[in-house]
């Protein structure tokens, strides 16, 4: 009997893997993000006007509702397929603590998809005449504000698993948590278009980007046994 | 070691089973039988840990399971309906995340012998998607013979297995309660192989008032 310590750094790393091929060899969940990322952005210039001027008002705002947009749709895969297959089922059995294999599948989730979004941004941003001096700001924020996404959205994506088509229902459960994200993320880019500091903005951010790597987990951990459990 | 006191359960308004008491030594195989939709999965899920909706104690090595989770899951494995093999992935990188699951770290060698075991041998690098379903369920039923695990759960392990899978699955069982293992199964089939060691209970019976002849007849285990 395999008695004493518990490989849990091994199991961590071997579950993103794990979902890393997973997503790479059906490459629809990467692609997809992205794509739609791109057409949500790429609309407003049509709806609204090219403007040159007022779209680079708006970029920021933009550019970080379309990503919050591209990962709301993107989480509604991140336990169903485990589900489906019976795999929850295993995780939830593992000895190891759940929490832990819940942060590695939201890892996993960000690695595939919140990366994408951040590398696309700049084309983005640069489509709809986002100023060059708010760049870093924006990148900056979007590498705190996704992984971020990431976590709060695995809550509504653990406690829907089980609904049928239950996308909407994550959505409805998801977005009332990203406004703080999207208010600070986007607080972040508006302050470096008026060419002022905008690391409060970051440094609020990068706390509840801690205070979300901290809970969510086992928030994420107590929603699956509840869920699962019925 | 495994202890059932009391155990009942109730979903939807319906009464499963009520006042199950059972003793499972190491060693000894348990058959769980009943009609479908008697609650045979169901005991598996609250047995497993899967399910806290129940009444009456769990005990695992004298102590009461919610106490010894810890130590109950390294000792556990679970095979449920549903698979739980990745369609994309072939069958050694299935064998290698289930395996990390447990806490357990197998070489490619001795997967890949696992495997030959369930008549796989060949399929190795085909992603799971393209296999059978029969074949999906021999790659997960291919950890029986590389886990450490003392307590087999299994629901229904026979389902879409072949003639020669099943003499397979047979003797793994038997080695295993040969070894001192427990088993814990649903099943339909009558198990052959096994003399001895086999108990059964009819879910059935334990539906019922309290105080009726609780045990079905052994008389078919020794088979």
């Amino acid at each position: 009997m395999s008695e004493g310590h518990l490989r849990g750094r091994q199991v961590f790393f071997s579950i993103i893997k794990r979902d890393l091929m997973l997503a790479f060899r059906t490459p629809g969940q990467v692609v997809n993000p992205v794509a739609f990322y791109l057409m949500v952005a790429s609309l407003f210039p049509l709806g609204i006007a090219p403007d040159k001027a007022l779209l680079s008002q708006l970029a920021g705002g933009i550019v970080w509702i379309g990503a919050l947009l591209a990962v709301l749709l993107s989480l509604d895969s991140l336990f169903r397929s485990d589900q489906e297959d019976g795999s929850l089922d295993q995780l939830l059995l593992s000895p190891h603590p759940l929490p832990l294999l819940a942060l590695a599948k939201v890892a996993a989730h960000w690695l595939a998809t919140g990366l994408a979004l951040i590398l696309t941004a700049p084309l983005l941003a640069l489509m709809l005449h986002l100023p060059t001096q708010a760049f870093p700001a924006l990148m900056l924020s979007l590498l705190l504000g996704t992984p971020l996404m990431s976590l709060v959205g695995g809550i509504g994506a653990a406690l829907t698993v089980r609904v049928q088509r239950g996308g909407v229902l994550l959505t409805l459960l998801s977005l009332p948590l990203y406004v703080p994200v999207l208010i600070f993320g986007t607080g972040a880019v508006q302050s470096a278009v008026d060419g002022m500091e905008y690391t409060g903005h970051l440094l609020w951010l990068g706390a509840l980007l801690m205070t979300g790597l901290c809970l969510a987990p086992l928030a994420i951990a107590a929603s699956l046994r509840v869920v699962v459990d019925g | 070691m495994l202890k059932l006191v009391k155990l009942g359960c109730e979903r939807d308004n319906r009464l499963l089973f009520t006042d199950l008491s059972i003793e499972l030594l190491p060693g000894q195989l348990l058959q769980i039988e009943g009609a479908n939709g008697s609650g045979k999965t169901t005991l598996l899920r609250v047995l497993a840990g899967l399910s806290s909706d129940y009444l009456g104690d769990i005990c695992w090595r004298g102590e009461k399971l919610s106490g010894v989770y810890a130590d109950f899951r390294l000792s556990t494995f679970y095979f449920g309906h549903k698979p739980a093999v990745k369609h994309e992935l072939t069958p050694i990188e299935n064998m290698h995340w289930r395996a990390g699951l447990r806490n357990e770290v197998r070489s490619e060698q001795q997967i890949r012998k696992a495997l030959d075991q369930v008549d796989l041998a060949g399929f190795e690098e085909v992603p799971c998607g393209h296999l059978s379903a029969g074949q999906q369920r021999r790659v997960a039923l291919a950890d029986l013979s590389v886990t450490e695990a003392r307590l087999w759960i299994l629901d229904e392990p026979f389902t879409a297995i072949d003639v020669h899978g099943v003499a397979w699955l047979e003797s793994v069982l038997l080695r295993h309660i040969n070894d001192d293992g427990m088993v814990v199964i649903t099943s339909h089939q009558r198990l052959r192989d096994i003399s001895g060691q086999v108990r059964k209970i009819r879910l059935e019976s334990f539906s019922g008032p309290v105080g009726s002849d609780h045990f079905a007849d052994d008389e078919g285990a020794f088979l």
